[in-house]
């Protein structure tokens, strides 16, 4: 992982800041930094988000193919999930060295939507042990600014509400053969529901108190943090604890609550924009990557 | 009360050029042509191909009688003689520390170019080489000047002066090297109630000015004791007014960082990071600079 080195005295002037609700940054411990969200920005994929949490940049592409329902959930389609750490943001993941982190946090995501509501895994399915959608979820870390895994879940979410996947129509012949027909109309695709999709909220443990949306200097002076995904709803659908430090089990009551909180107005703030994106649509100006 | 604000990308405008500037200034990029008359010396950033000199760096040409040379705007801490630096301890070696400064290679402090608690001047001893440790250790912040610079670029530092030395409980912004201007004195106590140090290596560091001038120290002792929050409110907002202007590309120094400071005041602190308000603050002060020279 990505990370500073500071000095003594600045990691106690970090902590003493969180005490009193004023971050390096003039932010309170449950303030989000200012976020950049645009969707649609790779145009070879089924959906594709870019979202821009501070100095974190987090680029992700849906891409839909068919494939074969697994053993246990015949008539339910899947998500894959592939992180790729790129070496333009720190030289350590040059060649193999984003290896480690790529996959753990791949292993977050399945576990993260690995609950049976998040996605309607059933409206995936095409032909029931033959044929379903198979959604390739691919996340690319441009720049490591700290707190990578709110934003990747950002992310996510907005690259699944942009995805488009195309319908298809089984034919039966009169052998019994099935065919599958893809529409001859572009534009006509089923659009995915993610009301239930999770947001995670890391809240790391600094001192005394917690802060949500900390930056790579706040990381280096929290020794405990926990990681939960929320519905929109507040539900929470899974939970981790990462760090070498301890957690007190009230400090985690209060993360829980802090983090439920935290998460249903990242939902709403969330969806508020994708909204707008939508209701723009093409009359608004495409920044893409070179903006 | 959790603050959320989530926004559409808005492409970046093109700045255009300011009347204040006093003259043209000849910009390039990497393989455009400079000139192609062949009187010319090549200095830095410039290379002949074909009886032309082609630049190879992207920034401003500057010319001396004959010598042309480019000097670019986004690049790694030269060193030069004389300079005030703040660097990061990154290794324990010898009879030396190797300081982080920004640039091509890591800077060097020597053993003997550190002073010795009490002011004291004698030769380094066995003892001293071990208690190394006790000084200065990896992820430290010093406050340091450039003594030489090596033949390969590296710098070699001293902090022979009770000014210089370990720093203490502050933040640290990096901003690039050629922002921050040249001035007779880096070390700036702002009536607003925090002291800077800007580095010339792009190192800023903000801290919350001492009571009172601790002569014996010589930069040794540090404070720890937890920093009164009006001090720590100034030290945020200076921290995301040098944000403010690093990003809209304004040239660092005490008066402006002094006035960015005065425009930003109607806003909370955390607002001033936000893209319509950085440009406005960054507009006042740049009209304030103007008026100031006009």
């Amino acid at each position: 992982m990505a990370s500073v080195v500071l000095s003594e005295p600045e990691k106690l002037y970090i902590v003493h800041g969180v005490q009193e609700d004023l971050r390096v940054d003039g932010r309170g411990c449950e303030d989000y930094r200012c976020a950049e969200v645009e969707t649609d920005v790779v145009s070879n994929t089924s959906g594709s988000a870019r979202v821009k949490l501070g100095h974190t940049d987090i680029l992700v592409g849906v891409k839909a193919e068919m494939g074969t329902p697994k053993l246990e959930k015949p008539d339910e389609g899947y998500l894959e999930f592939f992180v790729d750490c790129s070496a333009n943001a720190t030289p350590e993941f040059e060649g193999r060295g984003g290896e480690e982190l790529g996959t753990e946090i791949a292993n977050t995501l399945y576990r993260v939507f690995s609950c049976e509501s998040s996605v309607d895994l059933k409206s995936l399915c095409i032909n029931p042990r033959e044929h379903c959608w198979v959604l390739y979820v691919d996340v690319l870390l441009l720049e490591c600014g700290g707190n990578l895994l709110d934003a990747i879940s950002i992310a996510v979410k907005a690259a699944l509400f942009n995805t488009r996947i195309p319908k298809v129509r089984v034919l039966e012949d009169e052998e019994g053969s099935k065919e599958i027909e893809l529409s001859d109309d572009p534009y006509d695709c089923i659009r995915l529901n993610v009301d239930d999709v999770p947001c995670i909220v890391t809240l790391s443990k600094i001192g005394y108190r917690h802060v949500v949306d900390a930056t790579l200097q706040e990381e280096a002076c929290s020794l405990a943090s926990l990681l939960i995904s929320v519905t929109s709803k507040g539900a929470l659908t899974s939970m981790k604890k990462v760090g070498k430090g301890s957690l007190d089990p009230e400090s985690i009551f209060e993360m829980m609550e802090t983090g439920k909180r935290v998460g249903k107005s990242l939902h709403v703030a969330l969806q508020k924009i994708l909204d707008e994106e939508e209701r723009l649509g093409t009359s608004r100006q495409k920044v893409g990557f070179l903006g | 009360m959790a603050a959320i604000t989530m926004r559409l990308p808005v492409p970046r405008k093109v700045v255009g050029p300011s009347a204040s500037r006093g003259g043209e200034k000849h910009l390039v990029a990497p393989g455009d042509t400079i000139t192609t008359d062949t009187g010319y010396m090549r200095g830095h950033g410039t290379y002949v191909e074909e009886e032309k000199l082609i630049a190879s760096v992207a920034g401003a040409v500057e010319r001396v009688n004959k010598l042309v040379c480019v000097r670019a705007l986004k690049t790694r801490y030269n060193g030069e003689v004389g300079d005030i630096v703040v660097g990061r301890v990154t290794e324990v070696q010898q009879k030396r520390w190797k300081v982080e400064t920004n640039s091509r290679l890591d800077s060097v402090l020597l053993l003997s170019s550190m002073n010795l608690p009490g002011g004291e001047l004698r030769r380094r001893s066995a003892e001293d080489e071990l208690a190394m440790r006790d000084y200065l250790q990896e992820g430290d912040l010093i406050s340091a000047e450039v003594q030489s610079v090596f033949s390969d670029g590296a710098v070699s530092l001293h902090t022979r002066s009770l000014k210089y030395g370990k720093l203490g409980q502050g933040v640290l912004v990096r901003v690039s090297p050629s922002l921050v201007k040249r001035q007779k004195t880096h070390f700036h106590d702002l009536p607003c109630g925090a002291s800077v140090i800007l580095g010339n290596n792009g190192f800023i560091w903000i801290y919350p000015t001492p009571e009172q001038k601790d002569e014996e120290a010589g930069g040794f002792t540090t404070n720890l004791e937890p920093v009164p929050l009006a001090d720590r409110e100034v030290i945020s907002r200076l921290r995301n007014c040098i944000v403010a202007l690093v990003n809209q590309q304004l040239m660092l120094f005490d008066t402006s960082i002094l006035y960015c400071y005065e425009a930003s005041l109607p806003h909370q602190i955390k607002d001033i990071l936000k893209p319509e308000v950085m440009e406005e603050i960054v507009l006042e002060t740049r009209q304030r600079l103007l008026d100031l020279e006009g």
